[in-house]
């Protein structure tokens, strides 16, 4: 393949910050979020002068650029790009790279560094971010020579966004910033010691579909590996064809249409009943792009082990990390079920699914309808989902924060589209929500995006309201208030004899407070004011604020308690 | 699962910040690396670290695995002792008087297989090339004399079978010129 060089670019000296911004136009960044400060002055200089053809969003703190870049590649599948100044800007940045790390987003972050002279003398707002940011990131590299920013870029950006995504951080000392050389961008292609999507080895596709065409009791379990491998249609085809019902990751939430009749629902600590409990009972566990992390398998000894599992899997050090794989699939996802779906027979299992559906029936009665249909006086948390969910038509991006709300969003939330729920799933990140869907409403511009935090992990990044008057961002806040730090309450009350220690919140006027931010600001306590107060949230152009009071110590369920397997998931 | 010793090796490419990235793996999983050399290897700007630890084999894969995720990394393998020839080395720097006082020194020298490198009016230093053991016995039979410094390098092996990794550098070199 020829890289593409405009010529333009071609072999003109310029500054190496004017360089960091003709290299994010190359790799067709429009926007990046981000906020300035000594030792990146250069590069917002560039800024100023690019700014009709670079968008930069001041956030309120680096943390919220970060989330934001999340947000955006997320529903976007785009690199997220945030810029932040040495020092304290820098180690703002560490909650969102750790996250980004962990849930596998595709973002680079560029920091500002004092002098190359400086370096190691404990300079004014020196830090080793570099250091720092090691067991964070799938790739750093610390600049101090202009020369190397168009290939650094380059490659920041490739290793970004192939194989598994992830976040690299690129610090650029300022020396380099100001220093003049000749520009010439190439588009990276290829690291010979990084090879992103490990061939396929076609036996093991075959091995696969054997295994799966033998099934008396198959059972498919996604994650985000889906959605980052934009293999949706492939992920349908394959359960249509084959027949076997599908559960869900967290993060693999939305890559399947919520209301499929062969989608049984999410598997984990706070999943359905059905999917968690038959994963003890199934022949055949069908992993397709996802990690068995902790709080999906409960105690590993006892998950799925007398099942045979096929995983599917882009990165080679997942498979046998937590649970040991009959037939380990490596490749892209896509491409492996693509390869797969001629050798899979047409197949039902009316048997099988009716012991979903009976396990299903079993939690609708006990923990979804009283949900959904409350005969107490206290609004739910799941009735305000359901709203959401009738008012946007299932339509709607949603972005949670951490606690129960999130998983209250997961289970009751529903979606058409794919890339449509934002969480920080593998980090947990209280604070995650606000800023993320401002990313989000960015990366998909026609859609209504609904960000759902709790009254705790709301105020963690309430400061970006700001951003979202200044920058005009059309989202949609509800918080979801239970006067507690509800998720962590729940486990008091569970596991530490309701001992509440600092879990209660005494609240602001969050009304005034968005009003204060110039957004349009409602409070709900009443069933009866619910659905005309989402109705207008939804249909109120712009921003809207929406605080719903819900009943305070309401607990979510199913519930795995640590330790246990997925067979003793809890109903009460 | 037992644990044992299990030597990896990594091949990478030259960057300052990759040490840290490959000690961090092994901080994560709490496992201590028993010692670490690191050197060019037979390939032209490849790097080369050879790692030993004591573990069990589904850590050293798990963490082989990890290493070899690294953007850096080109390559890692792991192997048992019986599936390399391994030496460390040691200098054992001593009093020169002793050279000529005591005749036994001499002796120990000889049958230890080891090297005199330098003498000088106040010390001279002993160079020891072998397995671990052979270097503790040697430290051991010195030790009444009085030993002025000890040092000893880490585990340095090369892989009795082939280590496919010219391979794969050639592989990726033909993707770029095609
Ligand atoms: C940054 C951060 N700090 C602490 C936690 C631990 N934690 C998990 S959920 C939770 C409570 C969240 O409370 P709130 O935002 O009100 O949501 P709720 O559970 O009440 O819906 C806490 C403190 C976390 N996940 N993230
Ligand atoms: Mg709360």
């Amino acid at each position: 393949m020829k890289s593409e060089v405009t010529k333009a670019q071609k072999k003109i000296k310029i500054t190496g910050s004017e360089a960091v911004i003709h290299c994010l136009l190359a790799e067709g960044v429009k926007t990046v979020y981000g906020y300035p400060g000594g030792a990146i002055m250069p590069i917002y200089d560039e800024l100023f002068k690019f700014q009709d053809k670079l968008h930069h969003v001041l956030t309120r703190h680096e943390q919220g650029a970060v989330h934001a870049a999340q947000g955006f590649a997320r529903v976007s599948g785009k690199v997220g790009v945030a810029f932040a100044t040495s020092g304290p800007g820098a180690t703002n940045l560490v909650t969102g790279l750790a996250d980004a790390q962990i849930d596998s987003n595709p973002v680079v972050c560029i920091t500002g560094q004092v002098a190359s002279h400086l370096l190691g003398s404990d300079a004014f707002q020196e830090t080793d971010i570099v250091g720092i940011s090691t067991p964070i990131t799938k790739w750093n590299y610390q600049i101090t020579d202009a020369n190397e920013i168009p290939a650094i870029l380059a490659k920041a950006f490739y290793i970004a966004r192939t194989g598994r995504p992830g976040p690299v951080l690129i610090d650029i000392t300022k020396d380099a910033q100001f220093q003049q050389f000749e520009f010439e961008y190439k588009k990276c292609t290829d690291i010979r010691s990084y090879k992103p999507v490990p061939d396929i080895d076609i036996t093991k596709v075959e091995a696969a579909a054997q295994l799966i065409n033998a099934a008396k009791k198959p059972m498919i379990v996604f994650g985000q590996g889906i959605l980052l491998g934009n293999a949706e249609e492939e992920l349908k085809t394959f359960i249509e064809k084959s027949g076997i019902p599908a559960a869900w990751t967290v993060l693999g939430l939305s890559a399947l249409d919520s209301d499929h009749p062969l989608n049984v629902g999410m598997v984990g600590m706070h999943g359905n009943y059905a999917p968690n409990l038959l994963t003890n009972e199934c022949d055949v566990l069908i992993a397709l792009g996802m990690r068995f992390d902790d709080r999906v398998t409960g105690d590993l000894s006892r998950y799925a082990k007398q099942a045979k599992v096929i995983h599917f899997e882009i990165d080679p050090s997942e498979i046998d990390k937590n649970v040991k794989a009959a037939v380990p699939v490596l490749g892209n996802v896509k491409e492996t079920l693509q390869q797969m779906m001629p050798l899979i027979e047409e197949k039902t299992y009316p048997e099988w699914f009716g012991e979903f559906k009976r396990l299903y029936d079993i939690e609708f009665e006990k923990v979804i309808q009283p949900e959904l249909e409350p005969t107490k006086e206290g609004l739910t948390m799941a009735e305000v989902i359901n709203q959401i969910n009738k008012e946007s038509n299932n339509e709607a991006i949603v972005v949670s924060d951490v606690g129960q709300h999130q998983m209250f969003t997961c289970r009751y939330a529903k979606f058409k589209n794919s890339k449509s729920n934002v969480t920080s799933g593998g980090l947990g990140t209280m604070g995650f929500a606000l800023p993320a869907s401002m990313g989000a409403a960015m990366g998909a511009p026609n859609r209504p995006v609904v960000a759902i935090a709790g009254d705790g992990g709301y105020q963690m990044t309430i400061q970006e309201l700001g951003t979202i008057y200044q920058t005009q961002i059309p989202v949609k806040i509800v918080v979801l208030n239970n006067e507690f730090l509800g998720m962590v309450r729940q486990w008091q009350q569970l596991f530490f004899d309701k001992r509440y220690a600092s879990t209660e919140m005494i609240n602001p006027d969050f009304v005034k407070i968005a009003e204060g931010y110039h957004i349009p600001a409602k409070k709900v306590t009443k069933r009866e004011e619910l659905a005309d107060a989402i109705h207008e949230m939804m249909t109120t152009e712009g921003a809207y604020f929406l605080e719903v009071v819900v009943e305070k110590e309401d607990n979510v369920f199913p519930m795995i308690p640590t330790g246990s397997s997925v067979s003793e998931c809890r109903l009460s | 699962m037992e644990e044992k010793f299990y030597t990896i090796t990594v091949y990478t490419e030259n960057n300052v910040g990759l040490l840290n990235r490959v000690s961090g793996i092994f901080l994560k999983r709490h496992i201590n690396i028993e010692s670490m050399n690191a050197s060019r290897s037979e390939i032209k700007g490849v790097h080369k670290y050879v790692i030993l630890v004591k573990t069990t084999e589904d850590w050293v894969r798990k963490i082989t695995g990890q290493l070899e995720k690294q953007i850096e990394v080109i390559k890692a393998f792991y192997h048992t002792d019986e599936e390399i020839i391994y030496q460390e080395s040691a200098l054992f720097k001593i009093k020169s008087d002793l050279l000529f006082d005591e005749r036994q020194i001499q002796n120990i020298i000889k049958e230890s297989n080891s090297q005199i490198v330098t003498v000088s009016r106040n010390f001279f230093v002993i160079a020891k090339t072998g397995r671990r053991h052979e270097i503790e016995e040697l430290s051991n039979e010195l030790e009444p004399y009085g030993i002025m410094q000890f040092v000893r390098s880490g585990r340095i092996s090369v892989s009795k079978e082939t280590m496919e990794i010219s391979n794969i550098l050639e592989k990726s070199q033909e993707i770029k010129t095609n």
